[in-house]
């Protein structure tokens, strides 16, 4: 806003301001990471290192973090990624058919209790999980579902996120009516006109839903605690919880070792989403 | 073929042609008139029905996971269960017992509440002053902006939440640091006084996720509204007094909303750094780890609905509050 005052001074100055400006951004950002980039630098450290040392880098450079803590206490951590990795694909699998169906019905789709069934859904997005959970936790073990998969993952595929199905149902409404009509014309029916037009046309939304439902469900760590109770199927975030349970404050290397490896999935999807990732935040305002 | 002229829908006719081609085995036996007609009637009731078989999984997961269950916790909340016998109605007795008989779960809502209203205007502060910092125009943005929203990626888990209470343990990252300009810090998360504060930053931590939404909101705002002002030689703090902060107040009530919401249900975090117990001396006592531990650890499932429901009409009436104070503050366009 300063810069069209006047000439070369004016351009200098904001020059001198941008780099600063630069300068500010990049150190609070740091500032902000610094435990996390401590925490991965630490994983390389001998345990008694990391509670005298501040520095980010290890030195010497130390694996055996690493391969102590895949061993875990008892049960691996191979165990743990093996059932985190069911778990979150089912998930999202589960969330991409069954949130899709029920959008494209709400959003293309004209029957006679679409208000009603709208303001239902919708109703559901803020409610808080523990209104529900005594019944179904009750639901879930009358079926002997308990210390199964099937609680955290049967709820997706009956669309019980609603928050994607609105997300969706935002994305559906914004696509041209003209191409289910044509599709009509050219004697598609519904199912056809979801599959071969809507969906493909979704895919952002649909990368979004399923970028969102895989870090939720890695991270998830309440659902999981509740049914699971066997060791050999805990996911990740049990895992690590018991690995700290079990060996107290005595292994902090191999702990930061495996909470770092844990991070790692959500990385690599947070950087190859990136761009579903934040449009979707910004359009819907979910939470990471 | 012979289109069926019977037909009042108007779309009908060209559908039905497209229809057989499409499905050349369908009715291939009949009269051309005949299939025409049947078809469409197939057509037609196929079209009643599809909303409802594309909504069938959700309209089961409605009344089987959520609202038969909310039902049933509802009436769960007016009794005594303990999953081992049937339960058994005791009317408001849990509700009484809460504000009564229960000096824990006071605590646990005073807990709670410190941790919401100190946490969600500090995050939602930082949200808004790193957006707009980010934007006026530099360059890396996006990077930037990935940069700050990592923490929102990572905040929730139990990898966190055990980086945490390394950090602010007695011989933790935070105390090295004190250290080095001669400061001997305490244990910040074995002593009650101090154990919420961490958890508090911890959530500030996170402001990454409303960060993007203002920023996605700040791009919206008209830019010849700050050429006017900058004409009429309008200050730094009075463009943002009167233009950027009116035209954001809806996307301030909206993240405010859904961050006030989320914090109430926190859990991971405080049940990781303080192992499940919500000390020291129930100073880390979420509303959620109370009614966990009720519920799922003492069984007490009645009074675990009770207080679940308690959690849904406070959710409910902040929200309430929330819409009805915005029109003193929220400026809308429309």
């Amino acid at each position: 806003m300063t810069t069209n005052m006047t000439g070369i001074v004016g351009a200098k100055k904001s020059k001198t301001r941008k780099a600063l400006a630069h300068f500010l951004i990049i150190g609070f950002g740091m500032l902000m990471l610094y435990p996390v980039l401590w925490m991965i630098g630490s994983s390389f450290k001998d345990t008694a290192q990391i509670f005298s040392e501040v520095s980010l880098i290890p030195n010497p450079v130390v694996t055996d973090n690493y391969e102590r803590g895949w061993e875990g206490a008892g049960i691996g951590f191979s165990t743990y990624f093996l059932n985190s990795t069911i778990v979150a694909a089912l998930a999202v699998i589960g969330n991409l058919i069954a949130c899709s169906l029920a959008a494209y019905a709400f959003a293309r789709l004209d029957f006679r209790l679409r208000r009603v069934l709208f303001g239902a859904m919708l109703a559901t997005i803020m409610l808080p999980y523990h209104v529900v959970i005594v019944p179904q936790y009750i639901l879930f073990a009358q079926l002997d579902w308990v210390n199964t998969f099937l609680p955290l993952i049967a709820p997706k595929f009956l669309a019980v996120d609603s928050f994607f199905i609105f997300l969706m149902v935002q994305f559906m409404r914004g696509l041209p009516v003209e191409l289910d009509q044509a599709a009509r014309v050219d004697g598609a029916g519904p199912f056809q006109i979801y599959w071969r037009i809507i969906l493909p046309l979704t895919i952002p939304a649909l990368a979004t839903t399923a970028i969102f439902t895989f870090i939720w469900t890695w991270n998830d760590f309440f659902t999981p605690m509740i049914y699971l109770s066997d060791p050999r199927l805990y996911t990740v975030p049990l895992g690590l919880n018991s690995f700290l349970d079990s060996t107290g404050e005595s292994s902090w290397g191999p702990m930061f070792a495996m909470a770092v490896l844990s991070l790692g999935p959500l990385f690599g999807f947070f950087l190859a989403g990136q761009k579903y990732l934040t449009s979707g935040i910004a359009t819907t305002g979910l939470k990471g | 073929m012979t289109l069926p002229q019977t037909s009042n829908d108007v779309s009908a006719p060209a559908d039905t042609r497209g229809r057989s081609e499409s499905r050349p085995g369908r009715g291939a036996a009949q009269a051309p008139r005949s299939r025409g007609t049947r078809s469409l009637r197939r057509r037609m009731m196929l079209d009643r029905a599809a909303p409802y078989l594309f909504l069938a999984p959700w309209l089961i997961g409605f009344v089987v996971i959520t609202f038969g269950p909310m039902l049933v916790s509802l009436y769960l909340s007016f009794t005594d269960y303990s999953l081992l016998s049937p339960p058994e109605w005791v009317g408001l007795e849990n509700y009484e017992r809460m504000f009564t008989a229960d000096p824990k779960y006071l605590e646990s809502v005073r807990v709670t509440a410190i941790y919401v209203f100190v946490s969600v205007p500090l995050q939602l502060a930082f949200a808004l002053i790193v957006a707009m910092a980010l934007n006026r125009g530099i360059k890396g943005l996006p990077i930037y902006r990935s940069i700050y929203y990592i923490p929102s990626l990572i905040g929730g888990s139990v990898a966190i939440a055990i980086l945490w209470r390394q950090m602010f343990g007695q011989s933790g990252l935070i105390n090295q640091v004190l250290a080095l300009v001669g400061i001997e810090g305490q244990s910040w998360i074995g002593h009650p006084d101090t154990a919420l504060g961490t958890l508090i930053v911890l959530n500030v931590w996170t402001f990454g996720s409303p960060m993007v939404i203002f920023l996605a909101a700040l791009r919206q705002i008209p830019v010849y509204l700050y050429e006017a002002a900058a004409v009429d030689g309008v200050t730094a703090w009075g463009r943002f007094r009167h233009i950027t902060f009116p035209m954001l107040t809806p996307i301030v009530l909206f993240n405010m909303i859904l961050q006030l919401i989320g914090a109430m249900q926190a859990f991971t975090p405080a049940y990781v750094v303080s192992g499940g117990t919500g000390g020291p001396a129930n100073s880390t006592l979420f509303y959620t780890l109370y009614l966990y531990q009720r519920g799922f650890t003492g069984l007490e499932m009645g009074y675990a609905s009770a207080m679940a429901w308690a959690l849904l009409l406070v959710i409910a009436a902040i929200t309430g509050i929330n819409f009805w104070l915005s029109k003193y503050w929220v400026h809308y366009d429309d």
